[in-house]
């Protein structure tokens, strides 16, 4: 595309720009509109136009997250849509894909429009995902194409997976009329009932009830059935066996249309966490074993899983100091993802990008906004990432309502220094602007 | 030792010591006042999340014959569920000035996490199907004491104990192979597949489904309580064939070496895990077991409470042994 006649508002000066297509010194210029109009370096920084240093600094398209639990409508105590998206902003992210567990649920375009209303004006985008069924309940189909008609891309009923087997296969059979994709949490409700952690040695020892990761395969396996049975894509949601990563493996070499993400957590700690019996650690899919965790990694090396995704899930701190088998599962994600990844994940910065950025943007059908590349006349939706900070995590000063962190007192090594979203600058040297 | 919460934070050494501490107590709880002034002044109090009746009589009864006051909160957990946090209750308990908290809650854990919101001690009176330390502690002591009143070894290394039942949903069973197995005794937990916990080959025990090839072979026998719902639960089909292939029938009974021991924490379900006959048995120390409990929880109050922090000096005061205190209160 050519340069277009329009003001710079904004330099991104003096970094490196990493995106899909490689890594090159140069400045990024953003338009009035927040479109970018020059890439290259040394450009001029005409009067009145904001510069954001980005020196020793990579510039690469802001992040997607896939799966963020932002509580409104219903729990706004644990988050709102502006709290989670400054978290989201804060982490780099220039999109979140909203989990539709809200109360009510996101199963109507009414909901849809209600939380696009809340998001407007956010530090990040909030693109809502719809409900697989009504109310999450798995008896009845929500109305999808209405869903989709407002832009909805990725529908679920996360935090359960749809059990009924015969109504996930018209699902997807309906979905892939619509062009959309539908994600799944798989659990298999009957093996899991009543567990609170990973089943093995240490449930074991706790006594606490387990959830064996059985329930995750069987699922798993069900669902790459399904997909190919109908010949409709499915995205799995927060993989954390290694027989998930295994079965998702071989479906992608028998060439079946399923993608899959795995959360932070999922790769940074296992079942001896929850010794303690804080909630903090309690999950859901619950934290594995040692041999679980690598596998995620390996599936993350070796493209077997296609994004990191937090599963960002607030919750009060009331809440979760309620016994340990009573707890709500989940924990914080999105402030400390990407450190969290460039710190553990052995894999070049080029791969964590992938993970993190254009990968999850083309799943959540985003890719014509998020994702890159660092192009002119592409939206500006940029992260400015210093991958030699080193930094500990301080639980006290998180932009989240809720402060369900695991990683409080962590050293890591790689941190979000200022966000753009459509050519604004929302974080600028790790403040959030609004 | 500040709290009691575990018996994996005994250690062979630690249990030992309360063991020991518990024959004082014994001799105490014989007196014709069994009662002592050790903690006057100490307010020991108990939240009970669970309906238990048997262990806070016990935990009271140890707490006033040490003469410490006792105060006792009985909540239901659906009140809990419905109102104050757990975390409200314990701070707003240790507000009113207590020297200890004795927690049963039905959830594994809750002792570590009012450990953690409290200076004062506190004690685990069971913890979801997770651990019952004084439990562990008084069957350690009954072995003990029934063994040497017969002139048997009291050592229990080497000793053969075989725990039946429902050993996954039961705190009992944990904290009794965690004390037995430190102590040096060899444990086999006897159950269908379905009634052990997962990963069970990780546990210090031998595992057996099969009570009649185990039984001719042990110094004591525990048999855990065996509870309607595991039925409706599909972990056995029905009571009467738990019954009859793990029950302690009175013919198995019969089959029992001579000098081994019956044990039941209680409450017995005669009839389904124990025969009423066998529970009679004069080889069935199930009352014992009761009243070593009131002696193992002085041992613990008095090992917890006795050099505290907010001792006074003064009649009564813990410099005093308890052995040669005279009840006169």
């Amino acid at each position: 595309m050519p340069e277009v006649d329009r003001p710079t508002s904004l330099v991104v000066r003096g970094g490196e720009v990493l995106d899909a297509e490689g890594r090159r010194p140069a400045d990024v210029a953003v338009g009035s509109d927040g479109r970018i109009v020059a890439v290259g370096p040394g450009l001029d920084v005409p009067a009145g136009a904001t510069v954001l240093d980005a020196g020793g600094c990579l510039v690469a398209p802001g992040l997607v997250d896939l799966h963020t639990h932002l509580r409104q409508p219903g729990r706004e105590e644990a988050e709102t849509i502006e709290s989670g998206a400054r978290a989201a902003a804060l982490g780099g992210y220039t999109a979140v894909v909203a989990m539709p567990n809200t109360e009510p649920a996101i199963d109507s375009a009414a909901v849809v429009q209600e939380v696009r209303a809340l998001a407007a004006g956010a530090c990040a985008e909030v693109h809502p995902a719809g409900a697989i069924t009504v109310g999450r309940a798995g008896q009845a189909l929500a109305p999808m194409a209405e869903m989709a008609a407002l832009g909805v891309r990725i529908f679920t009923d996360d935090g359960a997976g749809v059990q009924d087997s015969r109504l996930m296969r018209r699902a997807l059979e309906y979905a892939s009329g619509l062009g959309v994709v539908l994600a799944q949490h798989c659990e298999d409700a009957g093996l899991a009932r009543g567990g609170h952690m990973h089943e093995g040695e240490w449930s074991s020892r706790l006594g606490i009830p387990g959830v064996a990761a059985e329930a995750e395969e069987l699922m798993v396996a069900r669902d790459i059935a399904l997909a190919r049975l109908t010949g409709a894509r499915v995205h799995l949601l927060h993989l954390s066996t290694a027989g998930s990563v295994e079965l998702v493996r071989r479906a992608k070499a028998d060439g079946i249309a399923v993608s899959a993400e795995a959360a932070p957590h999922h790769f940074t700690l296992t079942d001896a966490a929850c010794a303690g019996y804080d909630s903090t650690f309690k999950v859901n899919p619950p934290l594995r074993t040692d041999a679980d965790l690598a596998a995620v990694k390996a599936g993350l090396a070796d493209g077997t899983i296609d994004a990191i995704a937090t599963d960002h899930a607030p919750h009060t701190q009331q809440d979760k100091e309620e016994p340990f088998d009573c707890a709500p599962p989940g924990m914080l994600g999105l402030e400390h993802a990407l450190a969290l990844a460039l710190s553990e994940l052995a894999l070049p910065v080029e791969a964590v990008l992938a993970l993190l950025s254009w990968q999850p943007a083309a799943i959540a059908g985003l890719a014509g906004e998020h994702g890159g590349p660092v192009a002119v006349g592409r939206p500006a939706n940029l992260v400015v990432i210093d991958p030699a900070a080193h930094w500990v995590v301080d639980s006290s000063r998180l932009a989240s309502r809720s402060r369900n962190t695991p990683y409080g007192g962590r050293a890591l090594t790689g941190r979000v220094r200022h966000t753009v979203l459509r050519g604004e600058p929302v974080v600028v040297d790790g403040e959030a602007q609004r | 030792m500040k709290h009691l919460l575990s018996i994996e934070d005994l250690g062979r050494d630690g249990i030992e010591e309360l063991l020991a501490l518990t024959d004082s107590f014994v001799e105490v709880s014989e007196r014709r006042i069994p009662k002592v002034p050790t903690l006057r002044g100490r307010t020991v109090a108990s939240l009970f999340y669970e309906d238990s009746t048997r262990t806070r009589l016990s935990f009271e009864t140890a707490a006033k014959r040490l003469s410490a006051d006792t105060m006792t909160f009985g909540v239901s957990q659906s009140s809990v569920s419905k109102g104050e946090s757990l975390r409200d209750t314990v701070t707003t308990i240790e507000a009113m000035g207590v020297d200890a908290i004795v927690v049963r809650h039905g959830s594994a854990g809750v002792p570590w996490q009012v450990a953690g919101w409290v200076d004062v001690a506190v004690i685990n009176a069971g913890d979801g199907r997770h651990e019952h330390p004084t439990q562990a502690l008084l069957d350690c002591y009954t072995i003990r004491q029934a063994r040497l009143a017969d002139g048997l070894d009291p050592s229990f290394e080497g000793l053969r104990v075989a725990i039946v039942g429902d050993i996954d949903h039961s705190r009992v069973a944990r904290s009794n192979l965690l004390a037995l197995s430190a102590l040096g005794a060899q444990v086999t937990v006897v159950a269908p597949p379905t009634l052990l916990p997962p990963a069970i080959e990780t546990w210090p025990v031998t595992v057996s489904y099969d009570l009649d090839a185990v039984l001719g072979q042990v110094d004591v026998v525990q048999v855990l309580r065996m509870q309607r719902e595991r039925q409706d639960e599909a972990l056995v089909p029905t009571l009467r064939e738990y019954t009859a292939g793990y029950g302690l029938t009175r013919e198995r009974a019969g089959r029992l070496p001579g000098h081994a021991l019956i044990m039941h924490p209680g409450p017995m379900n005669r009839g389904v895990e124990i025969a009423a006959e066998v529970a009679d048995l004069p080889r069935a120390v199930v009352l014992r077991q009761v009243a070593n409990g009131v002696a193992v929880r002085m041992a613990v109050l008095f090992a917890l409470l006795a050099a505290g922090p907010s001792e006074s000096p003064g009649p009564g005061s813990a410099s005093e042994s308890p052995l040669t205190v005279v009840a006169g209160a």
